[in-house]
């Protein structure tokens, strides 16, 4: 007991001390209700059966069961895997290019700037029927102006084969909050490095590959993580596209929206409890993947 | 991991984010390599603007005129009385949806400010037992996805009896988010220990320390995490979906959600309520663009 007490808090202290917890009550509290609470039931729910009217079933492990052999949890994984595989890279490396072109000395760059990062604050359900109407296959603004060249544009968000591309394009729209860090990052590098790589005979090229891009893998690494967590996740965009059945064709049945037309469509929460806790497992997962990686290209300051 | 530097907050320069020093290697350029930086920068950027001025554009033509071969760009007639038609459509309560927008990202808004502000705090300046350890189980929250908590959390409110209104979306709120309150951490650590000493030594309570002397000097930090809660608040479509049913509840996100469900082919008014939603947002970024900046760099260097 006394051991344990390594020092005797003085009056003061104590008084400190007091208004310290005083000060984080709040989130005490939220910590346990809104987050270990949650993490504990959301556990619990995904082995039982309930359908919200009656109490919940213990059912061990067949929600799970139900799960492997269910086409939709398959569709939905293929869709979202799909979505995150193409739209995380090609967003990855079109937020790099925009922020080195933004990183040029060149007047007026702010306006630039502005510009891309601007349908970041666009509401994404806002967003997503404009893009529905740029898309629409007949007669919108990009399939016209493919026309132009001569070709035929697909039918974007009406084709099974094409509805997720649509949704891919969307996500790149948004890539202009990614090139903001990328471009925090490449400010933060020192000129010095530069100069010394240049008076050592490297070109453009040389100074990116070797100076540039090693300096820059921290936030290749922060926006690499953030873009798989937020694919994972997607849910607006294909919910305003293609409801709770994923048209076309199921094919913007994303994993989210599948667990949401479980919880909320059927009032199957224990089968959608265990969808949830697969996906964060998964997202668990990669992210650790990609962690235990990071030893071989992340370069880190000594 | 790096940490925050506050300063990067206060600091004059850091508004406009053009390269702070150019180096030699851009000004060794020609004016035709300028130019061309110039036309490259020119095209992306009117990619990434022309959705919203296809959207701005539609939303004031007349439906069929959107659908034009040759791609018509602007409105033969600025019909602005489409949005007299969207704010007073039968069954869909825009200008209701709008001002429930209002409440909710407001309210939301206010609440995150106050208690990330109060709770950063604790966790900076005042000494408690277990205070690290609840710091770093604060920090892993953050690697929760909402997706594992939302079932459970939506029961909890159910059970409260409290479904179908804007209490499970504010209450929330009221008790702290993650990220934003590491961020008020960073930032009150900051602060010279010099200046709340001097004013405990004068007895002022602890209080009336944060509430009148560091708040203040925070300032900057609490614009940022205002502008960010209000405009994700604003974008949030999810949990209103799943908490709200009557319709004169309904946000934006929903009501506009709801309206393309069931009116699919009257562009001309859909534009014009994504107008609607979107301005406020675009209006605010225009004003508080440098919070917005600062606020991305902080998010990066975060990581």
């Amino acid at each position: 007991m006394g051991r344990l007490r390594r020092r005797r808090l003085s009056p003061l202290g104590r008084r400190q001390a007091a208004a310290g917890l005083l000060f984080v009550a709040p989130w005490l509290l939220a910590l346990v209700v809104f987050h270990g609470y949650p993490i504990v039931a959301a556990t619990y729910l995904s082995f039982t059966d309930y359908t919200v009217l009656t109490p919940p079933e213990w059912v061990g492990t067949d929600n799970y069961v139900k799960m492997w052999g269910d086409s939709a949890v398959w569709r939905a994984a293929r869709n979202s895997l799909f979505y995150a595989l193409l739209s995380v890279p090609i967003g990855l490396v079109l937020s790099l290019v925009l922020a080195l072109l933004l990183n040029r000395p060149v007047r007026g760059i702010g306006i630039h700037r502005t510009l891309f990062y601007m349908p970041s604050v666009v509401p994404p359900v806002a967003g997503t029927i404009v893009f529905l109407l740029l898309l629409e296959p007949r007669s919108g603004l990009l399939n016209t102006v493919i026309e132009v060249t001569g070709l035929d544009g697909p039918a974007w968000f009406l084709d099974p084969q094409w509805s997720k591309w649509g949704l891919i394009v969307l996500s790149l729209w948004g890539v202009g909050a990614a090139t903001l860090i990328f471009l925090a990052g490449l400010q933060e590098i020192p000129a010095s490095l530069l100069e010394a790589a240049s008076i050592d005979g490297a070109g453009a090229w040389g100074r990116f590959r070797h100076v540039t891009l090693p300096l820059l893998t921290p936030v290749i690494l922060f926006n690499l993580v953030i873009g798989v967590i937020y694919s994972f996740q997607v849910f607006d965009a294909a919910m305003v596209v293609g409801g709770t059945t994923g048209e076309p064709g199921g094919s913007t049945l994303m994993y989210m929206v599948l667990i949401y037309r479980s919880a909320f469509s059927y009032f199957d929460m224990g089968y959608a409890s265990a969808q949830a806790l697969v996906l964060f497992l998964a997202i668990l997962a990669v992210t650790a993947a990609i962690f235990g990686t990071t030893r071989r290209w992340v370069y880190e300051e000594a | 991991m790096r940490a925050i530097r506050p300063s990067a907050l206060t600091g004059r320069d850091q508004g406009d984010g053009t390269a702070a020093q150019p180096t030699r290697y851009g000004r060794r350029g020609g004016w035709l390599r300028q130019t061309g930086w110039h036309l490259v920068l020119s095209v992306l950027s009117v990619c990434f603007t022309i959705p919203l001025l296809w959207m701005l554009s539609s939303a004031l033509k007349e439906n069929k005129e959107i659908f034009t071969v040759p791609v018509q760009w602007l409105p033969a007639v600025f019909r602005w009385e489409n949005f007299v038609s969207v704010l007073s459509y039968p069954g869909y309560p825009f200008l209701q949806f709008f001002s429930n927008s209002v409440f909710y990202a407001g309210s939301v808004t206010v609440a995150t400010v106050l208690s990330c502000a109060l709770v950063g705090y604790g966790f900076a300046r005042l000494r408690f037992p277990g205070r690290d350890i609840l710091f770093g189980v604060t920090l892993a929250t953050m690697m929760i996805p909402y997706v594992v908590t939302f079932i459970p959390t939506f029961l909890l409110f159910k059970q409260l009896g409290v479904l179908g209104g804007y209490i499970p979306l504010i209450a929330p709120a009221l008790f702290g988010e993650a990220f934003f309150i590491f961020m008020m951490r960073q930032f009150f650590r900051g602060v010279p220990k010099e200046l709340d000493d001097a004013a405990r030594v004068d007895g002022a309570g602890e209080f009336r320390i944060f509430w009148q002397i560091m708040l203040p000097l925070v300032r900057p930090a609490l614009v940022v995490m205002a502008v960010f809660t209000f405009v994700w608040t604003w974008h949030d479509f999810f949990r209103p979906l799943i908490y709200l049913q009557d319709p004169d509840k309904f946000p934006l996100s929903l009501g506009l959600f709801t309206f393309r469900g069931r009116r699919l082919t009257e562009w001309h008014l859909m534009m014009a309520a994504a107008t609607l939603m979107t301005a406020p947002l675009v209006i605010l970024f225009a004003v508080a663009q440098k919070y917005f900046i600062q606020g991305m760099k902080m998010f990066g260097i975060k990581g």
